[in-house]
């Protein structure tokens, strides 16, 4: 499990940070982006993926939450 | 000499490589390479942030260096104590040039070194006695500090010291803050671990106190910003700072050149964070933007272009009173601007220049050189992340080299076959580079000179570069003994 935060980028886009390791990458595609229901797992512009809990409604970002991780890069 | 062309390049760091052992070359090769403006991220061409290899020469520093040195020394009315044996404090003294205004040794404390100078029996029976002796000492000697940082050197961690405990019962004596730093040198793979902890105490220990958060007394105006990560190196922060009041902005904060503690506790309040090393403060930026929903930037501000660009990019977050400030700002500067490149531009046209230094610099000083019709043909950082090269790629030209925690040999390497008219790295490299003949700027702390940031600051930029590159020095490397006889006899002939 990681901490990693999810914040809105400039052009609206998930970002991904995770402070551990300075990692910080763009999401490319989050499985539950809907008014009731948000997270699921999430595949990143670098290759890894993580799974996040959803939570019943979009949060206010930016947003610290555990994450498992599923497949990371490197 | 002409551009290096992509396998040119290549080739040139296959050659360097090969004097390595074949593990060396193997790991120092992910390191190096040829930029590609079409690839998106660092990651697939460059390495970054591992440990040195062990034989090479690196010029890193250490997570005390990240903390004290930079993040937390320049905050001029704390007393920051170095604890541990005395030659870190010492060694790592005033050399940033950090500016401050105040009464060293009443109320500012910036070029001042505290020390516990750690004895045997101190790592033997434990140093907390020592600190809290010491704690008290200060507030007794120098009653007007507003606060306390502790900043651990390698035994700290090493004899398992409890300065969090000392600390916590020092700051209920004193009725001040007191912040453990767990810097000790030993962690992580360079200064860089260093600005997160330093980050991280300041979000534990100075936003926040026994878990409740500081209470100012502040009436936040619409138009309140923050400029975070910069250390007022030669000056810089003040020549940012009056662009920023001049288009409207209230500055309530510097991070941490010239700051208080006062003004870092006020930081929470602000409107907009501005920051200009991102890589020793985005982490503050991050938290500040999850809890008290503070939006953050990053901006440059060396060299016109790139100064327009920024004060258009701040500006956007407000309304249109800032936005016509900007553009003030850029119309009245632009005049003396124009002067600066009229009298410097046709002295450094086309001179190619390598970088090597660490933070923010070696992609934010491009534009500045770009801006006096100089190239940039070589740039790495000491300690960046994959997100530094991420920005990195987009500012230089295609077909430049890069370099991850360059070795010195690689370096002097590199220079003798790129053979750039200008270096511009560190105090270790400077004497080596100058032996050899290259013109060389110190850029750390810009060769005693600076500011840099701003118009003002590039006006200096722009007349040390000429400066150094111009110098006459340089013809006479050769002592007349040792001169060519053929090019003396051309000489008189002509």
């Amino acid at each position: 499990m990681a901490n990693i935060m999810i914040r809105r980028g400039a052009a609206g886009e998930y970002v991904f940070y995770l402070p551990k390791r300075d990692l910080e990458d763009t999401i490319t595609s989050m499985e539950f982006d809907q008014a009731d229901k948000w997270g699921g797992e999430i595949k990143l512009n670098n290759g890894g993926a993580y799974y996040v809990d959803p939570l019943p409604a979009p949060p206010r970002l930016p947003i610290s939450v555990r994450a498992r991780r599923m497949d990371a890069a490197e | 000499m002409s551009a290096l062309t992509r396998e040119e390049t290549e080739a040139l760091i296959k050659e360097v490589l090969e004097v390595y052992p074949e593990k060396a070359q193997k790991d120092r090769a992910k390191h190096l390479a040829v930029n590609d403006q079409s690839v998106e991220q660092s990651k697939k061409c460059i390495t970054s942030n591992r440990k040195s290899l062990p034989g090479v020469m690196t010029i890193r520093g250490c997570a005390y260096a990240g903390s004290k040195g930079v993040v937390w020394g320049p905050i001029k009315d704390m007393i920051h104590i170095s604890h541990g044996p005395v030659g870190c404090g010492q060694y790592s003294r005033a050399g940033r040039r950090n500016y401050y205004v105040g009464v060293t040794g009443v109320n500012t404390f910036g070029t001042m070194n505290f020390t516990s100078d750690f004895q045997e029996k101190d790592i033997v029976f434990g140093g907390d006695k020592k600190l809290a002796k010491i704690i008290n000492e200060i507030e007794g000697l120098f009653p007007l500090h507003k606060g306390i940082s502790v900043q651990s050197e390698c035994p700290i961690g090493l004899i398992g010291d409890d300065i969090e405990a000392v600390s916590k019962k020092g700051a209920a004596e004193l009725n001040k803050p007191v912040v453990p730093v767990r810097c000790e040198g030993f962690r992580g793979v360079s200064q860089s671990l260093g600005h997160h902890i330093a980050n991280d105490a300041i979000r534990d220990w100075v936003f926040s106190r026994d878990g409740k958060d500081v209470k100012q007394e502040f009436v936040p105006g619409p138009y309140d910003v923050s400029i975070i990560g910069d250390y007022n190196i030669g000056g810089d922060a003040w020549s940012s700072r009056i662009l920023l009041e001049e288009m409207g902005l209230r500055v309530v904060a510097q991070w941490s050149g010239d700051g208080t503690l006062a003004e870092i506790e006020l930081t929470p309040k602000v409107k907009l964070n501005l920051i200009h090393c991102y890589r020793s403060m985005n982490y503050i930026a991050r938290h500040m933007e999850e809890k008290y929903s503070i939006p953050w930037i990053e901006y440059n501000f060396f060299g016109p272009t790139k100064i327009a660009e920024s004060l258009r990019a701040i500006a956007a977050h407000f309304d249109d009173t800032i936005k016509e400030g900007a553009e003030r700002v850029i119309a009245k500067y632009q005049p003396m601007v124009d002067a600066v490149i009229a009298k410097y531009r046709q002295r450094l046209e086309g001179k190619r220049v390598m970088l090597y230094v660490g933070g923010l610099r070696p992609r934010h000083v491009i534009g500045s050189y770009e801006d006096l019709g100089m190239e940039v043909v070589g740039t790495g950082y000491e300690f960046g992340h994959n997100d530094d090269y991420d920005r990195t790629i987009k500012e230089m030209g295609n077909a430049t080299l890069l370099y991850d925690d360059v070795t010195g040999f690689e370096f002097e390497e590199f220079v003798k076959k790129v053979k750039p008219d200008l270096i511009g790295s560190g105090i270790k490299e400077k004497y080596i580079f100058q032996k050899m003949g290259v013109p060389f700027r110190q850029m750390h702390s810009w060769d005693y000179s600076g500011p840099y940031h701003g118009y003002d600051g590039f006006a200096i930029f722009a007349r040390d570069m000429d400066m150094t590159i111009n110098n006459p020095c340089w013809k006479s490397l050769t002592p007349p003994w040792q001169k060519q006889p053929e090019a003396e006899a051309i000489a008189q002939a002509a």
